[in-house]
């Protein structure tokens, strides 16, 4: 690409001639003020914070979707744009409830910081003020549209990234809004409940719907067995939301905190990832064998499950029948361990802490009752359940490692990498590998499924037979594959992972804001160092899944484990109001 | 062909519409046939007359007598004694002479120049006959004969010919742009949406004169390489649409649009595309949002739409006005047309003079004319004898200028007449109450996307609202122009940019006004009601 001479601020630069004046200012060491802009979206220039005094142009431009060009000379700080933007800031502000000591969001506010960054210190206009109610009506997402300053990024992460286009703008001017679907509740809205928009908002005005009061009183309810499960995603990011370095491991930290916290039992995710590998790999080793639906798709990402029923429900028989690991996990809870321990399963109160807010949605379905009881109570985030470790003066950094407890809490690397795009599927052939040829791995990293791209794409010699996989992350990108195999294109694969959020779970709605794309690989780096520091990393040979086989299960697939493991999915391609019921003609 | 002794033009535009001219020209037609007149006599229908306030208005030729305020009732008193008795009806006759309007069909006594309203209440709009008659469409045969299309690129850089929607960007430059773009599809796109308050300059046009901008279109298709053209015309000008579709079924009929136009191998086609009431609309980017099925919302510029326009390809959009230039300049030649107005400005220029003028109406004139010539020599100046207070130029988003830019000259060098609207204020008018009114218009027509303007307009509104109440502040002027400049320099596009122009315009010409609002709580023109409580006005 050709390079452009512009002068930033008097200082010369040459910069190539595609970028926007905000990346050439970023790649200069100066920084410029955004809040619509997002590293991962589409640009939009609507918040206008990021405006630059341009030689020649009357007014001022919005630096990051202002492209440079020859000769360019830009101001980005002069008297000028400095008074602009604090009017803007002070803008928002008036429209905005300021109730930052008691927002979710407090300290860790993109709005927040740019008042301060920019020393708006006065709100000089009064007014009318939106009034406009909060929206509790999803398990997953909660929306505050009075802290929303209209930046749009939650709108073009759930068009563009999901591909699912549950909010629009609304209303024109002053009256403008975002709302869910056609104006209505979110939870009545085609929402997959991922919290990618949660993940993007700059202020309060989307959280995830959180349980935490109820846990506390579990926990300090005498009656009460409470445990813990963690998801493998969360070990390498809830260290960020105390300072921590993203990508940061702590899982055994965590561990302590969660014992200090007071849960009775805390155990890893990661043991029933190893048992999803057990029963989704039989699963497909049989579809091959004896002739099913293939490809087999993963089922493990509830985000992803609520999209294929909602836009693709003739394409659910490629679903594998597994549950997610959290709900294997809770399932298990309720009967194994609760028979085991000899603890009556209804005063078991199970947890789970996840990357994902759709984990929320997907605990509540009624398919999720198989232990006869709700197989898992509650989810927290990973956002939540920082907060509760605040709130008990808990400061992870500097705890000590503590131990998962038996028997959930004897886990392998390949349970592990679930938690990032690409992990299931390196997780499965590993085992796969070695169950069909009988013959052991020489290299257990199966690089090539790893990475970030959108779709990959890759054939794996697994003895004499060539097993053909692809990956995909983000729903826009499913979206692409589910049509592919709609037009035949992946019809001779056997198997495909897909994962709701971009770079998998350790990008999830649940996760530590911000999220973006640096963050995410750090995230991924994290994750495949604990695989690599794991002295099992194969599922199957997992001592304390053999045992569950022994003890309980009897083998993959088996009718126990169907009734369990397994689950059935709903076509929602049909929208159903309940409050509508069949009106009859009376005829005279 | 059949020869009448007289015709009566009936004013049949949106407002002489509204006010009943259907009527007056059904019981026209049913009075003369009672009479057994039909065939002596025939009834037109034609655009809009421009007398804005005096319609329904009819012109009876040859004489060129024009009955202003026309009701069902004054009908057969109109037959009977000028039709009939060759008496005319005094008390109906408007303005104790012809209008404007209809000494442009030939007299010279006029300071009007008319060019592109030359046909206006002349012809028969819906008849394309009558247009060729008046040499329509010679200018496209010109074109498509005579001329390459970078001759008829040449041609229109060479009159400096300058875009007649406000903005003024040179229109043979902006073809030029998209003539070289590289692009399979490319537009042509007429704005037609006007929707700036005081504007009714292009619906005149298109009421009157449709032909002239699909002519217009069709020579920038072939110009520019354009196969597909779409005019977007404001959704309550039914009248517009309705004339304009009939004038492209027709042309299209006659080969004048479509396939193999004229046998010249061009092919081109114009569709009509009706808008939704939205003012953001008339933005060119947000246009081709609503075009295109999204909501009407302006989008990042550049890319411009000469490179990367209608459904992201190479497009010309260019404002009614502008296009009705073009056969003109084909016509009579860039030399010609360069010799009329400013150095930079060319041509003429459509106002729409309103609001306390005696003549409100459209004026053709010469750039470089006064502010003086068009409002007291055309619009007769202010009516019921009142003093003359401002000028809003342009409409709402242009500036206000008081007695002593009355003798400027109305073109880019000088006065910028942005669309043409010029919406007139007497003494008894408060300068409070006329920015509260289009900070109003603003709050409402925001598009709600970018921050500036969303929040800014309705800032600005309250503002006013408090001022004109009785509990403002002097603190608020300048908080006020802060927000208007912030406003300006920082609003997504020309709707926020403008909307506090005519408050920042107005500080320094009305300070005692401002002043009197906010320090001593007094109206001077007495508009503002200012003895509200003031703890219910300002919370």
């Amino acid at each position: 690409m050709a390079n452009v001479n512009i002068k930033i601020n008097g200082q010369d630069l040459c910069v190539d001639e595609g970028l926007t004046v905000l990346q050439a200012a970023q790649q200069a060491g100066i920084g410029i003020p955004t809040l619509c802009y997002h590293a991962d979206l589409a640009l939009d220039g609507v918040c206008r914070v990021c405006s630059v005094e341009v030689k020649g142009q009357r007014a001022l431009c919005a630096s990051c979707v202002y492209p440079v060009s020859e000769g360019m000379e830009v101001l980005t700080h002069s008297p000028k744009v400095r008074n602009a933007r604090k009017v803007i800031v002070e803008l928002m502000l008036a429209n905005h409830p300021q109730d930052c000591l008691i927002c979710a969001r407090n300290q860790n506010c993109e709005l927040q910081a740019m008042a301060r960054e920019l020393g708006v210190q006065d709100v000089r206009f009064t007014g009318d003020r939106k009034d406009i109610p909060t929206d509790s009506s999803s398990t997953s997402v909660v929306r505050d549209p009075d802290k929303c300053i209209l930046c749009g990024r939650c709108v073009r992460t759930c068009q563009d990234i999901q591909s699912v286009g549950a909010l629009h703008f609304s209303g024109r001017g002053w009256d403008t809004e975002i709302v869910a679907g056609l104006g209505g509740d979110l939870a009545d809205a085609v929402c997959v409940s991922c919290g990618q928009c949660i993940n993007r908002c700059p202020t309060g005005a989307l959280k995830g719907n959180d349980p935490s009061a109820k846990i506390w009183d579990a926990i300090y309810d005498p009656a009460k067995h409470v445990i813990v499960q963690t998801a493998p995603a969360v070990r390498a990011s809830i260290g960020e939301e105390f300072g921590m370095e993203p990508g940061s491991r702590v899982t055994r930290k965590m561990v302590t905190a969660l014992r200090m916290l007071g849960f009775d039992k805390v155990f890893d995710t990661d043991f029933t990832a190893d048992l999803t590998i057990m029963e989704e790999g039989s699963e497909l080793i049989q579809r091959v064998t004896k002739g099913g639906v293939l490809p087999q798709i993963t089922s493990c990402s509830p985000g992803w499950i609520n999209f294929i029923e909602y836009y693709y429900p003739e394409l659910l028989p490629h679903l594998s029948s597994c549950k997610s690991p959290q709900q294997m996990f809770g399932t298990l809870t309720k009967t194994y361990y609760a028979e085991k321990m000899g603890i009556d399963p209804k005063d078991i109160v199970s947890v789970s802490i996840m990357p994902c807010v759709a984990k929320k949605f997907e605990c509540d379905r009624p398919e999720m009752y198989s232990s006869g009881y709700k197989d898992v109570d509650y989810v927290l985030t990973t956002r939540e359940a920082a907060a509760m470790m605040k709130e008990a003066g808990i400061d992870l950094p500097s705890l000590e490692d503590g131990e998962y407890d038996a028997p959930f809490g004897i886990t392998t690397g390949a349970g592990a990498i679930f938690g990032n795009t690409g992990g299931v599927m390196e997780a499965a052939l590993r085992t796969a590998y070695e169950l069909i040829t009988g013959e052991a791995l020489d290299d257990v990293n199966i690089t090539a499924v790893r990475g970030t791209d959108g779709i990959r794409e890759a054939t794996i010699q697994v003895g004499a037979l060539p097993v053909k996989a692809a990956v995909a992350h983000g729903l826009a990108t499913a979206r692409e594959v589910l049509e592919g195999i709609k037009s035949g294109r992946y019809k001779d694969y056997a198997f495909i992972e897909i994962m709701c959020c971009p770079g998998g779970c350790i990008g999830g709605g649940g996760q530590p804001q911000p999220t973006n794309e640096e963050i995410r690989k750090k995230r991924i780096e994290g994750i495949y160092a604990e695989d690599g520091a794991m002295e099992l990393r194969k599922s199957h040979e997992n001592p304390a899944i053999k045992a569950i086989y022994e003890e309980f299960l009897g083998e993959p697939l088996s009718h126990k484990s169907h009734d369990l493991l397994h689950t059935t999915y709903t076509p929602r391609s049909q929208r159903t109001v309940k409050s509508e019921k069949p009106t009859k003609v009376q005829i005279d | 062909m059949a020869f009448y002794r007289a015709h009566i033009l009936v004013d049949s535009g949106t407002a002489a519409v509204l006010k009943g001219a259907n009527a007056v020209r059904n019981t026209l037609i049913e009075e003369i046939k009672s009479r057994g007149l039909d065939k002596e006599i025939k009834v037109v229908e034609t655009g809009a007359l421009g007398l804005a306030g005096a319609v329904p208005a009819i012109v009876v030729y040859p004489e060129g007598v024009t009955y202003a305020n026309v009701t069902v009732e004054d009908v057969p008193e109109i037959v009977e004694e000028h039709l009939l008795k060759g008496r005319r009806v005094q008390r109906l006759v408007y303005k104790d002479d012809t209008p404007a309007v209809v000494k442009a069909a030939g007299s010279a006594r006029s300071a009007e120049m008319r060019v592109v309203l030359k046909n206006i209440g002349v012809i028969d709009p819906t008849s394309i006959d009558e247009y060729i008659a008046m040499s329509g469409y010679e200018a496209l045969a010109k074109a498509l004969t005579a001329m390459t299309p970078e001759d008829v690129i040449a041609e229109m850089k060479a009159s400096g010919l300058n875009g007649r929607g406000g903005a003024g960007f040179p229109t043979g430059l902006k073809w030029e742009f998209t003539a070289k773009a590289d692009g399979d599809i490319k537009y042509i796109v007429c704005n037609a949406d006007e929707g700036e308050p005081g504007n009714f300059k292009d619906r005149l046009i298109m009421e009157g004169d449709p032909h002239q901008i699909i002519e217009g279109m069709v020579i920038a298709a072939y110009a520019t390489g354009a196969q597909k053209g779409f005019i977007y015309i404001r959704g309550e000008y039914q009248q517009s649409v309705a004339n304009t579709e009939r004038a492209i079924d027709v042309a299209r009929e006659m080969g004048l649009l479509g396939c193999d136009i004229m046998g010249s191998g061009l092919n081109f086609d114009i569709e009509v595309f009706k808008g939704a009431g939205a003012y953001i609309c008339g933005e060119e980017t947000a246009l081709l949002a609503s075009i295109e099925g999204f909501r009407g919302e302006s989008r990042v510029k550049p890319p411009y739409p000469p490179t990367h326009g209608l459904f992201g390809k190479p497009t010309v959009i260019n404002n009614v006005e502008t296009l009705a230039n073009v056969p003109h300049i084909i016509v009579n030649g860039a030399q010609w047309y360069s010799e009329i107005g400013t150095a930079r400005s060319k041509g003429t220029k459509i106002f729409s003079p309103c609001g306390d003028v005696q003549y409100p109406g459209v004026y053709e004139v010469p750039f470089g004319s006064t502010l003086r010539e068009v409002i007291f020599g055309m619009a007769g100046g202010i009516k019921s004898g009142k003093k003359f207070k401002a000028v809003l130029m342009g409409g709402p988003s242009g500036v206000l200028v008081g007695e002593d830019a009355l003798d400027r000259r109305l073109c880019s060098e000088d006065l910028n007449p942005g669309a043409g609207a010029l919406i007139v204020l007497d003494e008894t008018k408060c300068v409070v109450d006329l920015i509260r009114n289009c900070a109003q218009f603003f709050l409402h027509e925001s598009c709600g996307q970018c921050t500036p303007c969303r929040e800014g307009t309705k800032r600005m509104v309250e503002l006013f609202d408090w001022w004109a109440a009785g509990s403002g502040s002097e603190q608020d002027l300048m908080l006020a122009d802060q927000l208007a400049t912030t406003m300006a320099l920082t609003s997504r596009c020309g709707l926020g940019q403008f909307a506090g122009v005519a408050f920042k315009s107005s500080i320094s010409l009305f300070e005692d006004e401002y002043l009197a609002h906010l320090a001593d709580k007094s109206c001077p023109a007495g508009v503002c009601d200012m003895d509200k409580v003031e703890e219910e006005v300002r919370a």
